[in-house]
């Protein structure tokens, strides 16, 4: 089991890291001076919660660190979501990104705090404090442009048009999900998507917003399967270690 | 049509017990992202327990021009301090 959490920790810790690294790219170019640090502080905390997921991890093994954890696979072992690889292409875009990942993520984190491993569960109840306010933030914004103006309501629809299909892989669980969760380690995804859907139309019924109708979607980040856009993502994130290897800041 | 959002002033006590103080501003569009914008702008690096927000416009503010009328009578007057009081013994912690 010790093996599965490893690979559980990495799921975890995956999406936090290139979510954050998104958010990271925006730094000195968010909209206003205010929502550039709002978004690069979420940024931090993220990569925060995703050095106590890899700190952890790193124990799990013979001699890893949480840097070569984070800096040193391989696209396929990674295992975020398609929807946190998702490029920066507008603000309603990145809105929408962040407002679909906090209405997972928060569930998710209320799940864990309940886990049988109590490290993880510790790892949870810090991280949920940070969640609740990354949800407030990102729901305001998605509602604020949704009622905004005929630009920026033509804009969040866009990005929903875009976004919608990568929200369903969030509470798909993969075999090492449901096999974590089986163990009582792992979160319960089907309460996850409960909340989720919960979330997700409270917020969306405020502004009017319709949840589209398609069934077509996008998964595979999950088990390593990723966009075009992760080689771009990890020749970023690692030029560093691999041009230096084991440098240290 | 005036693009840029007003600005807020920003009040935060650093804590309990303690009077809000002037910290800066932001701008933001009204004032529930004024006070998330103060939030991630001036509490990052736990500098408060409590957040005041509130617009510039209506704040009155004393007009530098009559600085003198306003202030300088104040000078002279060392008699408004409550210095020339002769405290009894049993008076403590004062």
């Amino acid at each position: 089991m010790q093996e599965k959490t490893y690979e559980y920790l990495l799921l975890l810790g995956d999406h936090s890291l290139i979510l954050g690294h998104r958010l990271s790219e925006l730094c000195g170019h968010g909209p206003s001076l205010e929502t550039d640090i709002a978004l690069t502080n979420i940024s931090l905390d993220l990569f925060g919660q995703v050095r106590n997921y890899f700190q952890y991890a790193a124990e799990l093994t013979d001699g890893k660190t949480e840097d070569d954890i984070a800096m040193l696979r391989y696209s396929h072992e990674y295992k975020n979501s398609l929807l946190c690889e998702q490029p920066n292409e507008d603000f309603a875009h990145i809105i929408l990104r962040q407002f679909f990942f906090d209405a997972f993520h928060l569930p998710l984190l209320e799940q864990l705090q309940h886990s049988k491993d109590p490290r993880l569960a510790a790892i949870a109840v810090k991280s949920l404090k940070e969640s609740k306010y990354h949800i407030r933030f990102s729901s305001q914004w998605v509602k604020r442009l949704a009622d905004g103006t005929d630009l920026s309501r033509q804009k969040m629809q866009d990005a929903l048009a875009h976004l919608w299909a990568y929200t369903t892989e969030l509470t798909e669980p993969t075999p090492l999900e449901t096999e974590i969760h089986a163990a009582g380690i792992g979160a319960d995804l089907a309460a996850v998507k409960t909340a989720f859907d919960d979330r997700v139309k409270s917020v969306f019924d405020e502004v009017n917003l319709e949840i589209p109708d398609s069934k077509y979607y996008q998964k595979g980040g999950k088990t390593g399967v990723h966009s075009e856009h992760f080689g771009y993502i990890l020749s970023d994130l690692q030029y560093m270690q691999r041009a230096y290897p084991d440098m240290k800041w | 049509m005036k693009k840029e959002w007003p600005v807020w002033e920003v009040f935060i006590r650093s804590k309990n017990g303690l009077d809000h103080r002037h910290a800066g501003s932001v701008h933001a569009a009204d004032a529930e992202m004024a006070m998330e914008n103060a939030r991630d702008v001036y509490t990052r690096r736990q500098e408060g327990v409590s957040i005041w927000v509130v617009e510039t416009k209506n704040i009155t503010a004393s007009n530098p021009a009559e600085n003198g009328e306003f202030f300088e009578p104040a000078k002279d007057k060392a008699y408004r301090h409550p210095t020339f009081y002769e405290l009894p013994d049993e008076l403590k912690h004062m």
